[in-house]
């Protein structure tokens, strides 16, 4: 995905203007031939997060369209004050575009894993969040993002789906495979090949999206029956988005699982399959939950 | 500076305190009376100096200035803080025209001023300049210093800051603070924060390639 997030910024930056991108190191390299066509505009403020967030505020209030970029925790956590002052606050609009999330990192430690980052921006009001599940996803949702003027979150992940199931940026729940009893699983971004692997066999609709907020609650509420049981499976923090699923819902009996990432600091290496493994998010671990919660 | 003694008692509903209680004041209203290239009719001309007030704790200075200077209209300096009212503890630029940023947490105004000149650089305006006023206890916030670094590093000519010295850091800043700023790389000038010609003097001494900071040293720890 950090690929074919270069590539897209690189051409946007050529076609637009008003397009700008701050960085501070992280894939500096990468953007090296889009800094010598546009060294006013792609500026690498050196390992400094918290300046570089506010640098994109500045960039924003002079009429830019700033894009950040660089490892989730460093954007979200680290200059969580500036994302939330010096761009929210402000009413200035801006596209994070953060790589590392959750446990991509997993062989580097928790310092570089933000599995709460989606539940932060989710603070805010008005933020468009994308969770593309696949490098051919990424291209289209960062360029909807580039034409329009609202705050996107855009979180890209080495953790793929063997396919792009959905290349446009309209936010709506795209099924994957029908079912008849009016029984739900949302699989978010990078987490629908488990997800589906897991339903074989359930009788439930298995829905994806790679865009959780806003949230596609008539989506949701078409697919679900009259009283069903909806699962949410998230690549970050666990229930993120029970409330909008809960809130989509919220005049029909239901029953709802949200399951993601866990709280706990595991203090484990590894590779991501293992932290996949260790929070029920790899396929047998889905399977355990999802059939019990949809046969209970 | 009794021009902003009425409306200073307008907003605090306190008629004893003079205009020098505010460490702020001189430097705002020679920046707003004699450098600053903006007005209520460019306040939103892409060619206009950016003033962002980075301490953003007691405005009531800010206020006054904005109000003589036709930015606000005067009956908004009663009530401050109220629901009603757009004047508020720590300014908020959606509500008050001639604001630039909204401010309050320290810290921010300077990063967000670095990114108001490269944004302004990158459209080709190179006319406007960039004033941020932080305070020299705000100068603790770290943010301060990345953007103190980067700004030299790259020569950001078009940014000035201005630092208001009432000595109310709590560990002071030994060899005091324009060494700060030189040691990055920008120009530094230092007086005295209440002398509206060396204020001047001190606001317009920037050089080419460098950023500048104007150090303005006022009475130690008075009010806002």
């Amino acid at each position: 995905m950090r690929e074919a997030f270069v590539e897209t910024t690189t051409a946007l930056l050529a076609e637009d203007p008003r397009l700008s991108l701050v960085l501070a190191d992280i894939s500096a390299d990468a953007f090296v031939p889009a800094a010598r066509a546009h060294p006013d505009r792609v500026l690498n403020v050196g390992i400094r997060e918290q300046l570089m967030v506010s640098v994109a505020g500045g960039l924003a209030l002079t009429g830019l369209r700033p894009i950040v970029h660089s490892y989730a925790p460093f954007v979200v956590e680290r200059a969580w004050e500036q994302v939330k002052l010096d761009i929210d606050h402000q009413g200035v609009d801006a596209i994070l575009a953060t790589i590392g999330s959750s446990y991509d990192a997993s062989a580097s430690g928790r310092t570089h894993q933000a599995p709460g980052d989606v539940a932060l921006i989710d603070t805010l009001d008005g933020w468009t969040v994308r969770v593309p599940g696949h490098a051919d996803e990424v291209g289209p949702l960062l360029r909807a993002a580039a034409g329009d003027d609202s705050p996107v979150y855009l979180r890209m992940s080495t953790e793929t789906n063997t396919r792009a199931v959905d290349t446009a940026a309209d936010g709506r729940l795209t099924v994957v495979r029908p079912g008849s009893s009016g029984d739900v699983a949302v699989a978010v971004g990078p987490t629908l090949d488990a997800v589906f692997a897991a339903t074989e066999g359930l009788d439930v609709t298995v829905a994806y999206t790679h865009t959780p907020r806003p949230f596609d609650a008539a989506g949701l509420r078409s697919l679900a029956g009259a009283t069903p049981a909806v699962a949410i499976v998230e690549p970050y923090l666990a229930g993120t988005s029970a409330r909008v699923v809960a809130d989509a819902l919220r005049m029909r009996p239901h029953r709802l699982a949200a399951l993601g990432v866990g709280r706990a600091d595991l203090h484990r290496y590894g590779t991501p399959a293992d932290h996949a493994r260790a929070h029920g998010l790899d396929p047998a671990g889905l399977r355990r939950s999802l059939s019990a919660f949809f046969r209970p | 500076m009794t021009v902003l003694a009425s409306p200073l008692a307008r907003l605090t509903g306190d008629e004893k305190h003079s205009p020098s209680a505010y460490s702020t004041l001189d430097v705002l209203w020679v920046l707003y009376d004699r450098v600053l290239r903006v007005s209520p009719q460019t306040a939103d001309d892409p060619e206009r100096d950016y003033f962002l007030l980075s301490k953003g704790h007691g405005p009531a200075a800010f206020y006054a200035v904005l109000a003589e200077k036709g930015f606000i209209p005067d009956e908004w300096l009663d009530g401050m803080g109220r629901w009603d009212n757009p004047l508020g503890h720590h300014p908020d630029r959606l509500l008050v025209p001639g604001v630039e940023i909204s401010s309050g947490s320290l810290g921010h105004g300077l990063p967000l001023g670095v990114g108001v000149a490269l944004g302004l650089r990158a459209q080709g305006l190179t006319r406007p300049r960039v004033y941020v006023l932080v305070g020299d206890a705000e100068l603790d916030e770290g943010s301060n210093h990345e953007a103190i670094a980067y700004a030299g590093a790259i020569g950001l000519d078009s940014l000035t800051a201005v630092v208001i010295d009432n000595q109310s850091a709590t560990h002071g800043w030994r060899d005091g603070i324009a060494g700060r700023f030189t040691v990055n790389g920008w120009t530094a000038v230092t007086a005295d924060g209440r002398d509206h010609d060396r204020i001047e003097a001190g606001l317009r001494a920037h050089q080419p390639g460098r950023p500048h900071v104007f150090v303005a040293v006022t009475e130690q720890k008075w009010g806002a």
